[in-house]
């Protein structure tokens, strides 16, 4: 008896391990093309994309390793610090044979919410519903040389043994270029431009306080990532300060602080923004889309948009902004799109995008 | 007789009482220059406390009666009221007397801003401070000079009398970009102060540019940017190119590099193309690029021709269309 409990114990340890190594392997194959897509996305959320894969149709003509790049992201871009969230699907079309099924993504990220919205092909095959999954071809730039010799501003700031009276080096002059204060959806938003008048770069930020009938204070904010915060000389930036809460009737005036430092800063990546044109996406809603071309030789690993709109009289009337969460590689064109309120799409006149960059070991 | 007696008696009360009040007081004169050391007499005998109270600091020392006092001009360095007091037993001398700044040794000078743009009037301050050799603010008025130059070019120069040891003056930037060498200095002195601001050139004048077609883009290029005094914009500048075709709006912030700006955009067949540098508008360039044959795009690769091109700036319209044909 007293051999028989440790052989038993020894099997029933086998077992156990054997039975918690052994994973569902074989994938319930999809009764539907909503559950294929579905079950991919699911698993994606849950970050087995091998798993994921196998819902993916051989007719894709993709390989595992691109669908991991597509879905987890590479060179560093936004993706690759993202998770899948939330999966929510529709079908839109379905037959006996195939079907096309819409998946509104949220995908959670360093910078916040991304919403991403795909309309999937589903096909029936002998081992079930199987997504085809759509290759983004990225063209690959040969092999090669790019000589950069952009500009590079460092500071000498004034040393400690200077006489007190001995001047620093100064911050740059900027200019709030033009300004514009509306209330939308019970927020009072301030928007404009800013403009780098110096011939140094600049960190800028704007401050605006809004002044009630009384005089007093009623807010103070500051624009956030609705503005490039670098400037170069002579740039141009839009920003959109956001007070939330807030009644513009119950505002006197506002009063505004731009702020500058100077700071040392590369005149290089230049990216060029390309085809920007007003269209309405799937959702019925109205964005606004072009390509992002870098021109320079290093990648960019997260590119972060800024759209700015005009109405006939050349006044901002919205500040949008989104990032792309593909990284820019040296002289391939990247779609973007940037959500257009629909109630402002029909004012717009005009439109202008410009584009902060952010890189990882810029001085690798 | 009594009353003789009496008009002595208050006579001689008198004098001793103006003797004592005389006694009393310590022989400084009323005023000294700072830096200056003097010699105070003394007479009994023993020992006494000399105090010495200025606006810098306070000096005690034993002193004997009898002999001299020195105080040597590092002690009155520091201009301002003095109090010197001789303290002997239950008996005070003392005596007030003021230190006045020396002769104007020392500036220290602001100049503000350290980046100014060229021919702006009244866009450069200079603030001198005049002081002795001890740093004392020089009180009575001293002539200051200022000078700003910069490099071949003739100087500008002004003296200004300093007020209460304080001298301004605001001057305008020059037509030249470049270091200018801001100098306050005190004349009929070696003592003079250098300050440097850097004279930029301004905002762009006659912003222009040409496109050019290649294999897959167009590329543009402004001629060399100057401000309106004919000074080149600075490497690094933004200078934003947008065309617009039926594709959408493409745009570029190119940086100026050896003066000028240079960017490709995407080719077109038909398309219009401005410059911009900041707020400053440049022309305007209206291309269509005429295809032989079947008129195709790849076809019209082979043979680009630039038709027509026309400039807002006015007059150049034509010579740009020819002299920037694309190629062939």
């Amino acid at each position: 008896m007293s051999r028989v409990f440790p052989v038993v114990l020894i099997i029933l340890t086998v077992v156990l391990v054997a039975f918690a190594t052994i994973s569902p392997g074989h994938l319930t194959s999809a009764t539907s093309p909503d559950q294929a897509v579905r079950s991919l996305l699911e698993r994606v959320k849950g970050r087995d994309f091998k798993q994921a894969f196998s819902y993916i149709s051989a007719a894709s003509n993709i390989d595992e390793g691109a669908f991991y790049r597509d879905v987890n992201g590479s060179e560093g871009s936004l993706r690759t610090y993202s998770s899948l969230q939330d999966v929510d699907t529709k079908v839109l079309k379905e037959s006996d044979t195939e079907g096309t099924v819409r998946a509104d993504l949220v995908w959670s990220s360093a910078v916040g919410a991304i919403y991403e919205t795909r309309d999937l092909h589903v096909v029936k095959e002998d081992s079930g519903w199987k997504v085809l999954w759509p290759q983004e071809k990225q063209a690959n730039l040969p092999p090669q040389v790019i000589p950069v010799n952009y500009l590079r501003w460092d500071i000498v700031h004034r040393g400690a043994d200077e006489d007190w009276g001995a001047q620093n080096v100064e911050p740059p002059r900027v200019r709030i270029i033009s300004m514009n204060a509306i209330e939308r959806d019970g927020n009072v938003i301030i928007l404009g431009e800013i403009e780098n008048e110096d011939t140094v770069p600049g960190f800028v930020a704007v401050n605006a306080t809004l002044l009630g009938k009384d005089g007093g204070d009623l807010g103070q904010e500051s624009s956030f990532d609705k503005m490039s915060h670098t400037l170069l000389p002579k740039e141009v930036s839009p920003f959109r300060i956001d007070f939330p809460k807030m009644k513009l009737a119950s505002v006197k005036s506002v009063r505004m602080q731009p702020n500058a430092m100077l700071v040392p800063a590369s005149a290089d990546p230049v990216i060029a923004v390309q085809h920007q044109r007003m269209e309405t996406d799937a959702r019925g809603h109205h964005v606004l889309k072009g390509e992002l071309l870098n021109e320079s030789g290093q990648t960019v690993n997260i590119p972060h948009v800024l759209a700015t709109y005009y109405d006939t009289a050349g006044r901002v009337v919205w500040v949008s902004d989104a990032y792309s969460d593909r990284a820019l590689l040296p002289q391939v064109p990247v779609p973007f799109a940037v959500d257009v309120r629909d109630d402002l799409a029909e004012n717009v006149h005009n439109y202008r995008v410009t584009v902060n960059n952010y890189t990882l070991d810029r001085d690798r | 007789m009594s009353k003789l007696g009496y008009i002595l008696l208050a006579l001689a009360t008198c004098l001793f009482a103006s003797y004592v009040a005389h006694a009393g007081e310590l022989n400084i004169p009323n005023q000294l220059s700072s830096g200056q050391g003097f010699s105070i007499p003394t007479s009994g005998t023993g020992t006494a406390t000399f105090y010495l109270i200025g606006p810098a600091g306070v000096i005690k020392r034993a002193v004997h009666l009898g002999d001299a006092v020195n105080v040597a001009g590092e002690e009155t360095r520091a201009a301002g009221r003095y109090v010197a007091v001789l303290r002997s037993g239950d008996s005070n001398d003392t005596k007030v007397f003021f230190v006045t700044p020396g002769k104007p040794a020392a500036l220290n000078f602001l100049a503000r801003p350290s980046r100014v743009p060229t021919a702006k009037p009244d866009a450069i301050s200079g603030v001198a401070f005049v002081f002795d050799g001890y740093k004392n603010l020089m009180i009575e008025s001293v002539p200051v000079n200022f000078s700003l130059a910069v490099e071949k070019s003739a100087p500008a120069s002004r003296t200004v009398p300093a007020k209460d040891g304080i001298a301004w003056i605001q001057m305008a930037s020059g037509r030249s970009q470049g270091a200018a060498q801001f100098v306050a200095s005190l004349p009929a002195t070696d003592v003079s102060v250098r300050r440097v601001v850097q004279q930029v050139a301004g905002d762009a004048c006659n912003l222009h540019m040409k496109a050019q077609a290649m294999a897959k883009t167009i590329v543009v290029e402004t001629d060399p940017i100057r401000d309106c005094s004919g000074n080149a914009v600075p490497d690094g500048t933004i200078v934003t190119f947008t065309e617009t075709d039926s594709r959408g709006l493409s745009t570029v912030d190119a940086r100026v590099k050896r003066g000028i700006a240079r960017a490709e955009l995407p080719l077109s067949e038909n398309a219009t193309i401005s410059v911009a540098a900041g707020v400053v508008l440049g022309n305007e360039v209206h291309i269509r690029w005429a295809s032989p044959g079947n008129g195709g795009a790849g076809a019209a690769r082979a043979n680009l021709k630039f038709k027509d091109g026309i400039a807002t700036d006015g007059g150049r319209a034509n010579a740009e269309g020819s002299a920037t044909g694309g190629r062939e």
